[in-house]
């Protein structure tokens, strides 16, 4: 399974690497590889350039703001784990990102690749659109920023452009003493989800829940928000009987494939069980929130 | 394309074509043939070895990627005369059968106990998920890596 | 055997492990040679046709390229034989080499290119231009059995061989029964997954007409003899040597295409010719295993006695029968039924070819699979009757008594292919495996729901029939500096057989360990061997060595007494020293220059040793999301005698894993064209370190074989048997409440979740 022959470069500026995709159409970014070298191996790609970002500075790191996060395209699973900070700055991204692949995946993979590669079971992109975030694309016109919940249109299709790079997601803030939850079932630790849920809520001075964020991956073609969960929680008091119907509701709200691994019926039934888990784990937020 | 990096601490430099792994690098030019290919896709963990302290799939890393990079592979685990703690524990634990997946076993709780030497069994069960074995259905491999700790806790690390 | 046992039945550690610990392993993919080619394989993309047209210019156009071969460059050669139940019949569906006009597997080997690396010759792979008309395929064994559709228009059937199992009268059993109970059972098909794939590497000596082949495993010496015809050489002219193997399970070594095109190709073009197998490749090429259905049923007593067994079961073979294929439906008619007491039988068991990647022996053929039909049938009788699952097994156990007892009569082999349980206590290994377990306290626990999952538990037994025959074949050799060379035809696939081989003959001898070396597998050591499969190499290829070691052992006296001046019989051998009754004594180099060698062979008339067991199991399955947790799981097997208990713990373990896999995870799914679907690994899924921790194994030694020296009984197998019916009934107990019906495999979490997700409505699920 050795890939067809590309040429390949490393350049030292974005600029440099924009005018490469720019100039060779059947050019394909790389950074940490996990997702595209499976890809080439199979030949399901043959493009004739890598254009590899390991050498463009300033695109590895993690911000915290005053007005929210901002994690470059070439931050790694790894530095999320490693960053204490976010532990208790945005404990969802976090938990998400702790179910990412497998322990030496984590070492290589990055933001900006899983956010490009957009697969429907991956949990940044969950993450993004559920948190409402924002992805900074840059191009042979300079930068530009599109809302996750625009980004992704489909399995492993997004609207970047060909001679485009991810450089940046930004996420909002997230302010303390929030409620959330990170729900995935896989076959095998380190699998794909079969489903996920993400999701999170304030409570106003009276206790009411109220903005609520609920986000599906797996389950689905691309990670979406479930709009008429969301409806049928905003304002409400969490009970058993909400629980029941919100879980139901999500359901039906899903439209998840059928594939050798789970028919759609099943994957249905997943995001019933995991919303209705999830919502119990926020609701219950002191102990933890995630499994 | 010319390649510079260092292999086991010793420097070397290739002439490689951009499509070869690092996988097919450290077998087929260098000659350490330790690094085991069980799928090529990333899935097997067969192939891991450790680029700038971290355990990363071989398979996955192109050779060009590794320019400038400090690589350790199963090979650089130990010296001629003596086994490691870890490659010890292995042994008296039949923590290997056929072999094959073994040294990606060894780079990977190496690169973990190196880091947290404290894992408990279920962090290193983790660790390792992404290390498949077909023959020994990895209890003696747990077992192993959980009496290797000892060794990484002390001050001089193996 | 000289006083003690220093190394038998001590945790010795493996001698093979410094080399694989030190990355210095030689599998054949760390092998080369001088001017060595790379070969890659044009495979079929589809499951049936007729080959129009092959046209490899594009491919030779490309820089580095150097051949490319096809059925037009090989000519008439025979096809792949059968190594085992060459029955007649079975000629009509043989395997080509290559395929000539017709494809019937995605997968089939259809051309090879050549060229200066892997890469190159995969690029001219991908330029071959292959033309191929397809027909209609037969995506399962039921479109085979209808016979619309045929893979050979010449056969006339789609069914390769139909075997029956027959003892008593299963007619009259069922009739005078006060139960009957009928069911459907499907085991998926899956695969042994060794995680080196396969390799060749060959070498051709135009000069002194020699054929090298690298990457030997399993049978090297039948290889051998096969190839040697398919080019024309006499077998002394080619030699198969074995390196080191990553896992074999049954399917590697046997013969495959690639085991000629390889060296074939090393002829052809005057170089030596390197092919390794990549995983997607293998996924199609290696031989697949365990697809078999049934519908079966049961007649006993209101008091849970078995009275019969009788039913159909269909093997999907896949597209061809290959060197071992029909040990799995043999296996099925004779021994579904187990370590139970079922005096009236009759099961029929047919072959049918469908255009699949043929199928072939995988750990324990055809008992994984009977086991789980026999103990998914006895789960829902003990149900139906009101009885005890425990209590059930322990009442329809052969007992030692009945010892040797007689399985069915398989036709139409006859009596060549009659076997009987040898020894044993059936009933202790289930005594001992319940206490263990902690089947008394457990039971409470039977379908209830805590935390939100529902527990079950279940209890299954099995019988392994190793040590196949005929015979094995060891050569002792006494050096010159007094070590002791073991050269044995059993050959390695990761078991510690280096090892276990030194404990026996180093025990024998009386030497220390590091004194013995094993050597093995690779034809130019013995005029004859045999190999490894069906858990022989202990009980055969010990035995022999064992035999060896004692003939070595009575030549060192006799040489030792005649230089010491005393008689054979008075002289002591200890620590690699020979010693007179007035203490002179002599080392074994001292000995040695007279050149000490013995050969011997050591056959059982093909007797079957009979390791058996109990396994029992606690689950707790999570309706929610179909998950099921394995809490506890436990395997009690007798397995003659232990001579590395270390060793043997690592089998046991690693079977039960493997068979855990094939209970929840893995299954090569088909779509209804015939392309295989679970192509890579992460869509065909084997079990990992976090999935099944809370296992453990139990040997016990207590019933030593009687059919051979050692009275060892091959116990590679056994622990692997039992797991997937164990499994179903436990997930069938733990959602009992469901009316749930486990009865096919896997037990994805899929279909678990949806057994568990009828209980609002009132029918059963399956």
């Amino acid at each position: 399974m050795k890939p067809a022959p590309f040429d390949y470069q490393a350049p030292g500026t974005l600029r440099e690497a924009i005018d490469l995709l720019a100039s060779n159409p059947e050019a394909c970014v790389i950074a940490g590889g996990q997702s595209l070298m499976p890809v080439l191996a199979f030949r399901l790609a043959t493009p004739s350039l890598l254009v590899d970002l390991r050498r463009l500075p300033g695109l590895g790191n993690i911000d915290l703001r005053d007005d929210g996060f901002r994690l470059g395209a070439l931050v790694r699973w790894r530095d999320i784990e490693d960053d204490q900070r976010l532990a208790s700055a945005h404990p969802l991204l976090r938990a998400a990102i702790a179910h990412v692949a497998h322990y030496q995946i984590r070492n290589r993979g990055t933001v900006g690749g899983s956010l490009a590669h957009a697969d429907p079971a991956a949990e940044l992109p969950g993450v993004a659109v559920t948190c409402e975030g924002e992805i900074i694309l840059f191009g042979p016109t300079g930068s530009r920023t599109v809302r996750a919940g625009d980004f992704f249109t489909g399995p492993l299709s997004t609207i970047r452009q060909p001679d485009e790079i991810v450089t940046e997601l930004r996420l909002p803030k997230w302010p303390g003493g929030r409620r959330w939850a990170f729900r995935k079932y896989a076959r095998r630790e380190g699998d794909f989800a079969l489903a996920g849920i993400l999701l999170f809520y304030d409570e106003d001075r009276e206790g009411v829940l109220i903005n609520p964020h609920v986000g599906v991956i797996g389950a689905c073609r691309l990670a979406h928000r479930l709009t008429g969960v969301e409806t049928l929680l905003d304002g409400r008091a969490i009970d058993d009987g909400l629980i029941r119907r919100v879980a139901a509701m999500a359901a039906e709200e899903v439209d998840p494939p059928d594939d050798l691994h789970a028919d759609a019926a099943y994957r249905r039934g997943l995001v019933a069980t995991l919303v209705e888990r999830s919502l119990r784990a926020a609701a219950q937020q002191g102990s933890a929130a995630c499994g | 394309m010319r390649v510079s990096f260092r292999i086991n601490g010793d420097p070397v430099a290739v002439e490689v074509e951009p499509r070869l792994h690092l996988a097919d690098c450290l077998r087929d030019v260098l000659s350490l043939t330790g690094t085991h290919l069980g799928c090529e896709h990333g899935a097997c963990g067969a192939c891991t070895v450790i680029v700038d302290g971290t355990a990363v799939r071989a398979c996955l890393m192109l050779t060009v990627q590794a320019e400038g990079t400090s690589v350790v592979t199963v090979e650089g685990l130990s010296s001629d005369d003596a086994l490691s703690p870890l490659q010890t524990a292995f042994r008296k634990h039949h923590a290997l059968q056929c072999g094959f997946c073994t040294p990606g076993m060894l780079t990977t709780a190496h690169a973990l106990l190196t880091e947290e030497p404290d894992a408990d069994a279920d962090r290193i069960r983790s660790a390792l998920s992404g290390n498949l074995c077909r023959c020994t259905g990895y209890i003696p491999i747990v077992e192993a890596v959980l009496e290797a700790r000892a060794a990484y806790r002390k001050a001089d690390k193996p | 055997m000289i006083g003690t046992n220093r190394y038998i039945g001590s945790p010795v550690e493996r001698i093979e492990d410094l080399r694989f610990l030190r990355g210095r392993g030689q599998f054949v993919g760390d092998l080369k040679r001088e001017s060595m080619l790379h070969a890659a394989i044009l495979r079929s993309p589809v499951a049936h046709g007729l080959i129009a047209a092959i046209n490899p210019a594009a491919a030779l156009a490309i820089a580095g390229v150097r051949a490319v071969i096809t059925a037009k460059d090989v000519g008439g050669v025979p096809r792949i034989p059968l190594r085992l139940l060459p029955l007649p019949g079975t000629e009509r569906f043989l395997q080509p080499v290559i395929a000539a006009d017709r494809v019937r597997y995605v997968g089939e080997p259809v051309a090879v290119a050549l060229a200066d690396s892997p890469a190159l010759a995969e690029d001219g792979v991908g330029a071959i231009a292959l033309d191929i008309e397809e027909l209609p395929p037969v995506p399962d064994r039921h479109v085979s059995g209808r016979g619309d559709i045929l893979l050979y228009e010449e056969a006339g059937t789609n069914a390769a061989m139909i075997f029956t199992g027959d003892k008593g009268d299963a007619d009259a059993a069922f009739r005078d029964a006060d139960y009957v109970g009928r069911h459907r059972f499907a085991v998926q098909r899956h695969t042994a997954l060794p995680m080196e794939p396969r390799g060749v590497l060959a070498e051709w000596d135009a000069a002194q007409g020699r054929m090298t082949v690298l990457g030997a495993a399993k049978v090297p010496f039948f290889n051998r003899d096969t190839l040697a015809a398919m080019l024309g050489l006499l077998p002394a002219e080619v030699d198969l040597i074995e390196n080191d193997v990553g896992g074999g399970f049954g399917a590697r070594g046997e013969f495959y295409p690639e085991d000629f095109l390889i060296p074939f190709a090393a002829r052809h073009v005057g170089r030596p010719v390197r092919w390794l197998e990549d995983r997607r490749e293998h996924l199609t090429a290696m031989n697949h295993a365990r697809q078999a259905d049934c519908e079966i049923e049961i007649a006993c007593r209101s008091d849970g006695t078995i009275l019969g067994v009788r039913g159909e079961v269909f093997v999907d073979l896949g597209a061809y029968v290959r060197t071992n294929g029909l040990i799995q439906p043999r296996t099925l008619a004779q021994c579904l039924t187990g370590p139970y007491r079922v005096p009236n039988v009759r099961i029929t068991s047919t072959a049918l070819l469908t255009n699949k990647t043929p199928s072939g022996t995988y750990r324990a053929p055809g008992r994984y699979e009977g086991s789980f039909f026999c103990e998914r049938l006895i789960e829902l009788a003990a149900r139906d009757l009101g009885i005890d699952s425990a209590e059930m097994r322990l009442r329809n156990l052969i007992s030692g008594g009945e010892m040797p007892y007689r399985l069915p009569r398989l036709e139409p082999v006859g009596p060549a292919g009659d076997t009987e349980c040898d020894s044993g206590d059936y009933r202790e290994t289930l005594e001992r495996c319940l206490a263990e377990f902690g089947w008394e306290e457990k039971r409470a626990l039977q379908g209830r729901e805590i935390d939100g999952r529902y527990h079950g538990l279940a209890v299954a037994c099995f019988i392994e029939g190793g040590g196949a025959g005929p015979k094995e074949t060891a050569r002792l050799d006494l050096e010159a500096d007094g070590t002791a060379s073991v050269y044995v035809g059993s050959t390695a696939v990761g078991q510690g057989l280096e090892t276990v081989m030194a404990q026996i003959a180093a025990d024998t001898l009386g030497m220390p360990l590091g004194q013995v070396r094993v050597l093995h597998g690779s034809t130019p050591f013995l005029d004859e061997g045999y190999g490894a499969f069906a858990s022989r190499s202990t009980v055969l290829g010990g035995s022999a060595v064992f035999e060896a070691a004692n003939a070595l052992l009575a030549e060192i006296r006799a040489a030792a007494g005649a230089r010491l001046g005393c008689a054979a019989e008075q002289v002591e051998v200890e620590d690699g020293y020979a010693r007179a009754p007035d203490g002179r004594s002599l080392a074994f180099a001292d000995l040695a220059a007279g050149g000490l060698r013995v050969t011997t062979a050591f056959g059982n008339d093909n007797r079957l040793t009979y390791t058996y067991g109990s396994a029992a199991a606690h689950v707790a399955v999570d309706p929610g999301t179909g998950d099921v947790e394995l809490l506890d799981c436990l395997v009690v097997e007798d397995v003659g005698r232990i001579v590395n208990p270390l060793t043997l713990h690592g089998q046991a373990i690693g079977g039960m894993v493997q068979g855990l896999g094939g209970a929840f995870l893995e299954h090569l799914v088909y779509d209804a064209t015939g392309q295989l679907l679970a192509g890579n690994l992460a869509d065909y899924l084997i079990p990992t370190a976090t999935d099944f921790p809370k296992i453990r194994a139990i040997a016990l030694e207590n019933h030593r074989s009687p059919s051979n020296p050692l009275g060892v009984k091959g116990a590679g197998e056994g622990a692997i048997i039992p797991i997937g019916g164990l499994m179903a009934n436990a997930v069938a107990n733990a959602l009992a409440s469901f009316g749930a019906m486990p009865n096919q495999l896997p037990l994805s979490s899929a279909r678990v979740w949806h057994m568990g997700s009828a209980k609002k409505s009132t029918g059963s699920s399956e």
